[in-house]
C-alpha cells in the first residue's frame, strides 16, 4: 500500500520501521545466532517470572478475591506504584521527543508538518510506556487470569489507559516546564521530576511503612487496617481503575475513554507549539557555559591521579548523571531511616538494611563504571598518551570505587556505632557487589560517548543482567550474614558463578 | 645518517578486506609530509597504526628509532595525534583539558601551565579559556585539540584531516601553527583532501591507493613522473587512475 508522503500514517510507518530496526540491532548486534539465543533467554525469563507471579498470586486467590475495600485498596495502591513508574518513564521519553536531534533537523527543515511528527512521536512514547509496563505486569495479570478467571485480562485495558494518561500528563508537564524554565533548564528539571515521581512514591511508602509499621514492605501499608478503614466507600470513583482491572466492563470503558481522550486532547492542544520548542531546544548546543576564571596553578600529579581527577570532574559536571546518582542515593533514605529508628537495637532492622545498601552499591558502581571505562569522549587521546592501558583502567576503577566509598561511608559509620559487625558485613558485601559490577563493565567495555549512557543497558543485555543478578546475590549474602545464617554461602557462590559466567561470555574473553 | 622520524616497513592491515598492504614508508625528521589518497585508500588506517590506535597485522613501525610495536609507551611520549573529530571533553574548560593532557604526558606542572597559556594565546582561545568546551564550534574544538597535541612538545605530529569543517580563519591559524612547528624542527604528517593545502605546505607528498604507496616525492618529482606541468589535483587524479 502506498501512503501519502508526510501524512500521519506515513510518519507512523517511518517511526515504526526505525524503532523496529534499532531494537533488532540492539538486541542481536546484527547476528542471527544471537537472535536465536535471545529468544531462548526471553522464553526462560518469561517462564521464571510467571512462576514467581504464581507464588505471589496463588495464596491470594486461595483466600478468595472479592471486590471489597481491602482488595480495592491493595489493587489501587499497587497500581499507583506501577503508574508512578509509568509517568516517570513517559516524562523521560517525552523530553527526548523535544531534545533528541537525530533526524529532527532534517524533518523540521522540510515542508512536512511538525504537528504530525509530534503526534506520531507522542503516540510512540505512549505505546512504548504501555508495552513496557504491560510486560512487567503481564506475569501477575496472566496468573490471575489463569487461577481466578479471564476477567482479569481486562487489567491490560487499564495498563493501556494509564499509559496513555501518563503520556498526556508528561506532555503537559513538559510544556509547563518550557514556559516556566525555558528550553535550557527544562530537560534537567524534567529529568529530576521524572526521578522524583518514579522514586518518590516508592520511597515515601517505604518511609511511611518504617515510621508506622517498622518494616520496609511497600505493600504492608496497603494491607493495614487503619488505611483500609480510612479509605473511601466502595462507590468512590477512586476505585475505578481497580474495578476495571477486575473486569468491570463499564469501569474499563470509562478508563480507556479517559486515558485515550486525555492523550488525544493533549496532542491536539500542544502539537502546534512543538516545532517552536524543538527548534529552541536545538539552539542549546551552541550555548557556552562560562566558569569562574581559574587562577589555580596546574598541580603536579601522577598519571593515575590526573585520570581520576578528570573522571570526578566530568561526573560532577554532568547534571543528568548527577540527578540519576542522587536518585539512587534517595533510595538509601528508607534504610537510613530504619537504621535511625532502630538505633541501639541490633534486632531485625539490619537484615533489611544490609541488602539494600549492598544492592545500591552494585547498581551505582555499574553505572559509574560504564561512564568511566566505556564512556570515554576522548578515547583517541587516552590511547595515544604514553600511559599503559592497565594504568588507565586501574585509575578509572579507583575513581568509581572511591565515589561508592564516599557515598556509603556515612551510613557505614552510623551502622558501626550501633553494630561494628553489621558495618563490616555491609562494607564487605558492598565492596564485592561494587567490585563485581565494575569487573563486568570492564569485561564488556566498548568505545562509546558518555552521551550514550542511556543506551548502555540495551547495548549489552548480558552485562546488565549479570551485573543486576550479581548485585542481588551479594545483597542476599549480606542479608543472610546479618541474620547469622550459614545459608549466606549459597548466594555468595551463585554471585561468584554469575561473575565467572559473565567473564566467560564477555567479548574480551572471546 | 640521521634517524628518520618515521620508518614503516611491510605494514599490513585487513578488516573484511586488505586495507593496508605491505607498506614501506620513510619520513625524514623535520619534514612536512602530506599523505593523499581517495576515500577508503587506507590513509587513516596507516596513521592510526602509527599512533598506536590500531594493531597492525604485520610489519614494523619505528618512530625516531623507537620500535613502536615493542615499546609503545616510549614512542607515544614523542608523538601527538590529532584527528578530524576533535578529542575534547564537553565538560572541561580548555585550560583544564590542557592540564589533563600535560598530566598524561607527565610534563612538569609549572612548565605545562606556561606552555598551556602560551598556546591558548597563540590559538586565540584566551576569551574562552574558562568556558566548558561543550558549546564550542568545530573550529574552536579543533584548536583546543591542537593545543593538547602541542602542550607536551612532541617531535612527531600526526594529523588526520585536521582542516575538515574549519572556517578560513581557523584553517589559516592551524596551518600557521603547523608550519611554525616544522620551522622549529618538528615533523608533521598530515592527511588531507584539500590538495591545495598539500601543494602549498608539504615538502614531500605520498599518494596512497588501495593500501599501497603508489607515488612519493616533492611536487616537482611527482610532476616529472607524469611528464607534464600540472596542478597537484591533476597529478593526483592521474596517479590514482593509473593505479586503479
Amino acid at each position: 500500500m502506498t501512503l501519502a508522503p508526510a501524512s500521519l500514517t506515513w510518519f507512523a510507518r517511518h517511526e515504526l520501521n526505525l524503532a523496529w530496526r534499532e531494537w533488532v540491532a540492539m538486541m542481536t548486534g546484527g547476528r542471527r545466532a544471537r537472535g536465536i539465543g535471545l529468544a531462548i533467554f526471553i522464553g526462560v525469563v518469561v517462564v521464571l517470572l510467571h512462576l514467581m507471579a504464581y507464588g505471589l498470586v496463588a495464596p491470594w486467590v486461595a483466600r478468595g478475591i472479592a471486590p471489597d475495600k481491602p482488595t480495592l485498596v491493595l489493587l489501587s495502591g499497587s497500581g499507583l506504584l506501577f503508574w508512578t513508574v509509568m509517568l516517570s518513564q513517559a516524562l523521560e521519553s517525552v523530553t527526548r521527543v523535544y531534545y533528541a536531534r537525530s533526524d529532527l533537523d532534517l524533518i523540521l527543515s522540510s515542508p512536512a508538518s511538525s504537528q504530525r511528527l509530534f503526534a506520531v512521536r507522542t503516540a510512540s512514547v505512549a505505546l512504548s510506556t504501555i508495552v513496557l509496563t504491560g510486560l512487567l505486569a503481564s506475569p501477575l495479570i496472566n496468573m490471575l487470569a489463569v487461577l481466578d478467571g479471564p476477567h482479569w485480562l481486562a487489567a491490560y485495558g487499564v495498563v493501556i489507559a494509564l499509559g496513555a494518561l501518563s503520556t498526556a500528563i508528561a506532555v503537559a508537564i513538559t510544556m509547563a516546564l518550557f514556559r516556566l524554565f525555558g528550553p535550557r533548564q527544562t530537560r534537567l528539571v524534567a529529568q529530576i521530576v521524572a526521578g522524583i515521581v518514579g522514586a518518590g512514591f516508592v520511597i515515601g511508602i517505604q518511609a511511611a511503612a518504617i515510621l508506622y509499621y517498622g518494616n520496609m514492605s511497600r505493600f504492608a501499608i496497603f494491607q493495614s487496617a487503619d488505611i483500609v478503614a480510612s479509605a473511601p466507600d466502595l462507590g468512590s470513583l477512586l476505585w475505578l481503575p481497580a474495578r476495571a482491572a477486575m473486569g468491570d466492563l463499564g469501569a474499563s470503558v470509562i478508563m480507556l475513554a479517559l486515558g485515550l481522550g486525555a492523550l488525544t486532547l493533549t496532542i491536539a492542544v500542544t502539537a502546534s507549539s512543538y516545532g517552536h520548542h524543538a527548534i529552541s531546544a536545538a539552539g542549546l548546543n551552541h550555548i557556552r557555559s562560562q566558569r569562574r576564571p581559574s587562577t589555580r596553578a596546574f598541580r603536579p600529579a601522577s598519571q593515575r591521579q590526573v585520570l581520576r581527577i578528570k573522571e570526578w570532574r566530568l561526573l560532577q559536571r554532568d547534571p543528568w548523571l548527577l540527578s540519576q546518582t542522587l536518585m539512587q542515593i534517595l533510595y538509601l533514605v528508607p534504610p537510613a531511616l530504619l537504621l535511625w529508628m532502630n538505633f541501639g537495637d541490633s534486632g531485625g532492622a539490619f537484615v533489611v538494611v544490609v541488602p539494600v545498601l549492598v544492592m545500591a552499591a552494585g547498581q551505582l558502581a555499574g553505572g559509574l563504571a560504564w561512564l568511566a571505562i566505556s564512556g570515554e569522549d576522548a578515547h583517541d587521546l587516552v590511547v595515544t598518551a604514553p600511559v599503559s592501558p592497565r594504568t588507565v583502567l586501574i585509575a578509572k576503577i579507583e575513581a568509581v570505587l572511591i565515589v561508592i566509598a564516599v557515598v556509603l561511608s556515612p551510613l557505614l559509620l552510623l551502622m558501626a556505632v550501633s553494630s561494628p559487625r553489621m558495618a563490616l558485613i555491609t562494607a564487605g558485601c558492598a565492596a564485592l557487589s561494587a567490585g563485581s559490577a565494575t569487573a563486568i563493565q570492564l569485561w564488556f567495555r566498548v568505545v562509546a560517548k558518555r552521551s550514550m549512557f542511556r543506551r548502555r543497558q540495551v547495548a549489552s543485555r548480558a552485562a546488565t543482567l549479570s551485573e543486576a543478578f550479581a548485585s542481588i546475590m551479594w545483597a542476599g549474602t549480606g542479608a543472610l550474614l546479618a541474620a547469622e545464617s550459614w545459608l549466606a554461602l549459597g548466594p555468595a557462590i551463585v554471585a561468584l558463578f554469575v561473575v565467572g559466567l559473565a567473564k566467560l561470555i564477555s567479548p574480551r574473553r572471546r | 645518517m640521521t634517524v628518520p622520524a618515521l620508518a614503516v616497513s611491510h605494514l599490513s592491515k585487513s578488516f573484511d578486506r586488505p586495507v593496508v598492504a605491505d607498506l614501506d614508508l620513510t619520513i625524514r625528521a623535520g619534514e612536512f609530509y602530506a599523505l593523499l589518497g581517495p576515500n577508503g585508500a587506507g590513509k587513516t588506517t596507516i596513521l592510526r597504526m602509527v599512533a598506536g590506535l590500531l594493531q597492525p597485522d604485520a610489519g614494523d613501525i619505528s618512530i625516531f628509532g623507537i620500535d613502536a610495536r615493542r615499546d609503545p609507551v616510549a614512542a607515544k611520549r614523542i608523538v601527538a595525534w590529532v584527528s578530524d573529530e576533535p578529542m575534547v571533553y564537553d565538560r572541561l574548560t580548555p585550560l583544564e583539558y590542557l592540564e589533563f593532557v600535560a598530566g598524561l604526558w607527565q610534563i612538569d606542572a609549572h612548565a605545562a601551565q606556561a606552555k598551556a597559556n602560551e598556546l591558548i594565546d597563540w590559538l586565540g582561545l584566551r576569551p574562552h579559556a574558562n568556558e566548558l568546551c561543550g558549546g564550542f564550534s568545530k573550529g574552536m574544538l579543533q584548536k583546543v585539540a591542537l593545543a593538547g597535541a602541542l602542550v607536551h612538545e612532541p617531535k612527531l605530529i600526526i594529523l588526520d584531516e585536521p582542516l575538515t569543517g574549519l572556517d578560513a580563519g581557523s584553517a589559516r591559524q592551524v596551518k600557521d601553527v603547523l608550519l611554525g612547528k616544522v620551522r622549529d624542527g618538528v615533523t608533521v604528517i598530515m592527511t588531507t583532501h584539500i590538495l591545495e593545502v598539500a601543494e602549498r605546505m608539504a615538502e614531500r607528498i605520498g599518494v596512497i591507493s588501495q593500501g599501497r604507496l603508489i607515488a612519493e616525492g616533492t611536487l616537482a618529482e611527482l610532476r616529472a613522473r607524469i611528464g607534464r606541468e600540472s596542478s597537484l589535483e591533476d597529478i593526483f587524479l592521474d596517479l590514482v587512475a593509473e593505479a586503479a
